[in-house]
């Protein structure tokens, strides 16, 4: 597996920390106690494209979202998690 | 008259008639309609679950649903090591309770599982981490589990092909637990398959749950590959798959499914007498009875299942085992392979009730679940059986997370990916 930073071109897995599903979406401060449980604790953990966040430490130090599937760990996309942040399942 | 009890007699006797009277160790079993408990996932958890159940709490209508077959998921992958060194009190009693009944399995079982306590020692690099090992082997002592310091001396008497000088990693001592070691892992799936058919449970082989029948909030039974099944209970015992068919509940679970990698060598002579754990690194090794060294490291990291792992990862474990132990350089590789696992929040597992009736869930058992199975199979039993969370089990809940009662070992939080 590598990725394809779009600033750095491909580079090898190790250079990147892994940072899970890049969907959720921290509540607002007095959000119900559930809805912060679900937050930090509860995942949908996909089998099939997955959207997650990587982040590019030893090249340009960007947040990405990367669509991979996680059953063939082929790789969709890899974007810039600030130009184009993964959408919330919630928010369609 | 078939020889259905194995012992130096039945051997004996079967070596006279051409080995024509063996049984097979389970029957091919097709499902019925109906059952008391429905264990999904045929793994050492739910075989062990199922013959507790019918052991100890006398449910003999149980049927394990197993998509695959007997052996082929993570009780068949794993590194084969057993040791209940835990620190948290929420762990220490329950892996004990499963030491304890390794120790009593063969017999309990009748079943011949290499349970082998050849000792397991952590190493420690460090006087921060000495001390942390001071204080997990106190904790142990304390809930009656054997621990011993190892100073330097000790480890060079013990292993005395380490890499004691590493410049950066030099070893300083280790925690021994002596009661630790090693099971032929696929014998454990075999003999629960075996001992839980003859109290008359049904395995279920190629039979895949797709679904799961809820009425006014109760689960009523499975959709399966092999038709519908209803159940007075179902457990769920999927392992690596234990979000997929929770989801089919519709229930979201603290748990990321990652894949973890294990690595095998050429035979060879004996060398390694103990389970040996690089603490600089994540490295442990083994060494099996037909010669091959068995080893691991991390997980790769990234939410997986695919059963398969990548190089940096093999390259990483490698690393950390040419600094523990340079001989090993010399040794060709034979096989690699990976399982998935269900990672959970805090490195801890679950045992408990869910929120829709009649369904409960044993999952969450990260990579050290091989070591539980006899535990969490007894304690899934007595949950399923009683509705009641067994003692050693009783941390293990469902809404532990949301209590922020979480039983985090490693202390980093949840993110599941670093446990
Ligand atoms: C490489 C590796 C090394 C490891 N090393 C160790 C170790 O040294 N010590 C240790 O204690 N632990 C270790 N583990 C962890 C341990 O193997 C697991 O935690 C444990 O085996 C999980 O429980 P199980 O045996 O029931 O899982 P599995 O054998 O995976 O059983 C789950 C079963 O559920 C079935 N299933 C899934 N979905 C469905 C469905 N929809 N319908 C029907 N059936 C289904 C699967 O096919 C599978 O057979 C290791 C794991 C791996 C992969
Ligand atoms: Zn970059």
């Amino acid at each position: 597996m590598r990725l394809t930073c779009p600033h750095c071109g491909a580079r090898a897995l190790e250079e990147f920390t892994y940072r899970g599903d890049a969907t959720l979406r921290r509540p607002a401060e007095d959000a119900p106690h559930q809805a912060w449980v679900d937050y930090v604790y509860l995942r949908d953990d996909p089998a099939g494209y997955h959207s997650e966040l990587w982040y590019h430490g030893v090249g340009c130090r960007a947040w990405l979202v990367v669509i991979r599937n996680t059953l063939t760990h082929q790789i969709k996309s890899v974007s810039s998690a600030v130009a184009s942040p993964a959408p919330n399942k919630s928010d369609s | 008259m078939s020889s259905d009890h194995y012992s130096l007699f039945s051997l004996l006797r079967e070596s006279l008639r051409g080995h024509a009277g063996w049984k097979p160790a389970w029957r091919k079993a097709s499902p019925q309609l109906a059952y008391d408990v429905i264990i999904v996932g045929g793994g050492g958890h739910g075989l062990a679950t199922a013959y507790y159940l019918a052991r100890r709490y006398g449910i003999q209508r149980v049927a394990v649903l197993e998509k695959g077959w007997i052996g082929g998921g993570n009780v068949g992958r794993n590194t084969t090591i057993v040791r209940s060194n835990y620190l948290l009190p929420g762990n220490t009693p329950f892996y004990e309770c499963s030491m304890k009944l390794w120790e009593g399995l063969e017999q309990d079982i009748n079943y011949n599982a290499m349970v082998s306590q050849r000792g397991v020692l952590n190493l420690f690099h460090n006087d921060a981490q000495r001390n942390a090992y001071i204080r997990r082997g106190n904790a142990m002592r304390l809930n009656g589990v054997d621990a011993e310091l190892l100073n330097i001396e000790a480890v060079r008497n013990k292993v005395p092909f380490l890499n004691f000088d590493n410049a950066r990693f030099p070893i300083q001592g280790g925690l021994l637990q002596r009661r630790g070691g090693t099971v032929r892992h696929d014998a454990v799936a075999w003999g629960y398959a075996r001992a839980a058919d003859r109290l008359g449970v049904d395995i279920i082989e190629n039979c895949e749950v797709t679904g799961i029948t809820i009425q006014n909030g109760i689960a009523t039974g499975v959709e399966t590959t092999r038709g519908k099944i209803t159940a007075g209970k179902i457990g769920l015992a999927c392992a690596g798959n234990s979000s997929l068919v929770a989801a089919m509940a519709g229930l979201r679970l603290p748990i990321e499914s990652h894949v973890l990698q294990a690595f095998v060598t050429e035979g060879l002579k004996p060398f390694i007498d103990c389970v040996t754990t690089f603490g600089a690194g994540h490295f442990y090794i083994s060494q099996s009875d037909k010669g091959g060294l068995v080893f691991g490291g991390d997980i790769d990291g990234y939410n997986s299942y695919a059963q398969r792992g990548n190089l940096p990862v093999v390259e990483d474990v490698i690393e950390g085992g040419m600094a523990l132990m340079p001989r090993i350089g010399r040794v060709r590789l034979l096989r690699q392979w990976g399982g998935i696992m269900d990672m959970s929040m805090d490195g801890s597992p679950i045992i408990d009730h869910t929120s829709v009736g009649g369904l409960y869930l044993n999952a969450g058992w990260c990579y050290g679940g091989f070591k539980a199975t006899p535990a969490s199979g007894l304690c899934f039993a007595h949950l399923l059986a009683r509705d009641e969370p067994h003692e050693v089990a009783r941390d293990y809940r469902l809404d532990r997370f949301g209590r922020g009662a979480v039983i985090d070992e490693k202390g980093v939080g949840a993110q599941p990916n670093l446990h």
